[in-house]
């Protein structure tokens, strides 16, 4: 295990590169979810002055 | 509307032919200028500039490495098999650095032709592959050569 | 064709649609990033030259191809918008543009985490390097005229002739190993002849490829669900979704 993180002498250079990506697409993930939520909250407020 | 829709259609078409042809020609002006690098025929043909820094490409020459004992400086040849200059330099070489690599170094040329490097970067090529197989394909090339013979 | 296309193209069938398929983008993307990344650092043997700094590759490589593909994506769907002048497409175009945005910041970062190792530094300005970085300002500026530009449609129109513009860039980036030197490698996969690379190696990179392809789709179908709701908010079919509690 220690030797999978070690990654010849790379580890850092490695997992920061792919800890990055991690970051980056999940970010992205959480930004869309959140655009949905607050589409959907934005139609109820028309929702509920319409009736 | 289908006059005005095919009236955009053609305006479309236009406007990329026109970037199209506009980027052909800048591109060819620059083709010259955007030069990382130059080779070591090019410096010795004295194409380089001189008095102001530039970088060469090229190989590190065999048997040509020098390390100084005790300190960073370091010695050795850039060819390509053609002409060769030799580059000196104090400092941190990256990983790949051996002879027979390629690199790209940036310095300036001292009076006595010598290329006086204030950075070394190593340039490697695009084959990916584990080191077995590398061996196995270099075993392959000696016995194609020697068959050759 | 036609009656296809508009079908397709009106935004209700979309939201439909889009919100049927990306349950099953989502699952097989995780299903794909797990294989690739599986293959790529535990399976895949280290490299002749570069040893495991080279496993970097697996999300550098995609994120460059996705950062182009992205791209002319969007050309694509400017050209279409201003032809024909589909509702969609602006909205497709405009939910691209962060995650395009997002591939090209991803291929610059890792790739100057691998070069800092591999070739001495983490950055040069060469032909490669520099093209790359001009397509992130160009997703930035797309999405900056989007942003500023009160008008909805004025802004789309600008933005659609920024992306035909730049598309220029794309072919430069692909090319620029081999029309100048530079310090980056010339192509490993997208050259005439086999691909220079281990298949042990390129079955992870082929993989992950698809995988950040899917996520790109989901995500692209995901926030564009979400700017429809926002421009239709008043229609009678979203308000229609949100009283039967569809929503």
């Amino acid at each position: 295990m220690t030797e999978f993180l070690y990654m010849g002498g790379y580890g850092g250079y490695v997992w920061s590169a792919y800890g990055l990506c991690l970051l980056v697409l999940l970010a992205n993930v959480i930004a869309a979810r959140l655009r949905n939520h607050n589409a959907r909250r934005e139609v109820k407020k028309y929702t509920g002055r319409e009736q | 509307m289908r006059a005005q829709r095919r009236n955009r259609l053609f305006m479309v078409i236009f406007i990329l032919i026109g970037i199209g042809i506009a980027t052909a020609l800048t591109l060819n002006a620059f083709r010259q200028n955007i030069l990382f690098f130059f080779t070591p025929t090019q410096v010795v043909a004295g194409e380089a500039p001189s008095g102001h820094p530039f970088r060469i490409g090229g190989l590190v020459a065999v048997d040509s490495v020098e390390r100084a004992a005790g300190s960073l400086k370091v010695h050795f040849d850039v060819t390509d098999t053609v002409n060769s200059v030799s580059v000196t330099y104090e400092g941190i070489l990256p990983d790949l650095f051996k002879e027979g690599q390629g690199i790209v170094t940036k310095g300036i040329l001292d009076g006595k032709g010598v290329f006086v490097a204030s950075e070394v970067l190593a340039k490697h090529d695009e084959n990916y592959m584990p080191p077995e197989a590398e061996h196995a394909l270099r075993a392959a090339q000696t016995l194609q050569n020697n068959s050759d013979k | 064709m036609w009656t296809w296309a508009h079908k397709f193209g009106s935004p209700g069938y979309f939201y439909a649609l889009a919100g049927k398929v990306n349950p099953w983008l989502t699952a097989l993307y995780i299903a794909l990033f797990a294989t690739g990344l599986y293959l790529g650092l535990v399976v895949a043997p280290t490299d002749y030259q570069q040893g495991d700094s080279y496993r970097i590759i697996f999300v550098h490589v995609p994120s460059a191809w996705m950062s182009m593909f992205v791209y002319v994506v969007m050309a694509v769907f400017a050209a279409i918008g201003l032809i024909w002048r589909l509702k969609l497409t602006a909205v497709l175009a405009k939910a691209s543009a962060p995650l395009g945005a997002s591939f090209t910041f991803l291929a610059l970062a890792t790739g100057s985490i691998w070069g800092k190792p591999m070739w001495g530094t983490w950055w040069v300005w060469d032909a490669r390097l520099t093209s790359e970085l001009i397509l992130l300002f160009l997703y930035l500026g797309f999405m900056a005229l989007q942003a500023a530009m009160p008008d909805r449609q004025t802004a789309w129109r600008a933005g659609a002739i920024l992306l035909l513009v730049g598309v220029v860039n794309i072919p430069i980036i692909h090319f620029s190993v081999d029309w100048w030197y530079t310090l980056h490698q010339p192509a490993t996969i997208t050259k005439l002849g086999a691909p220079s690379i281990h298949p042990s190696m390129l079955v992870p990179l082929l993989i992950m490829a698809v995988a950040f392809k899917v996520f790109y789709l989901s995500l692209l179908l995901s926030r564009a669900r979400a700017e429809i709701l926002h421009r239709e908010r008043r229609t009678r079919w979203v308000q229609e979704l949100a009283r039967s509690g569809q929503l």
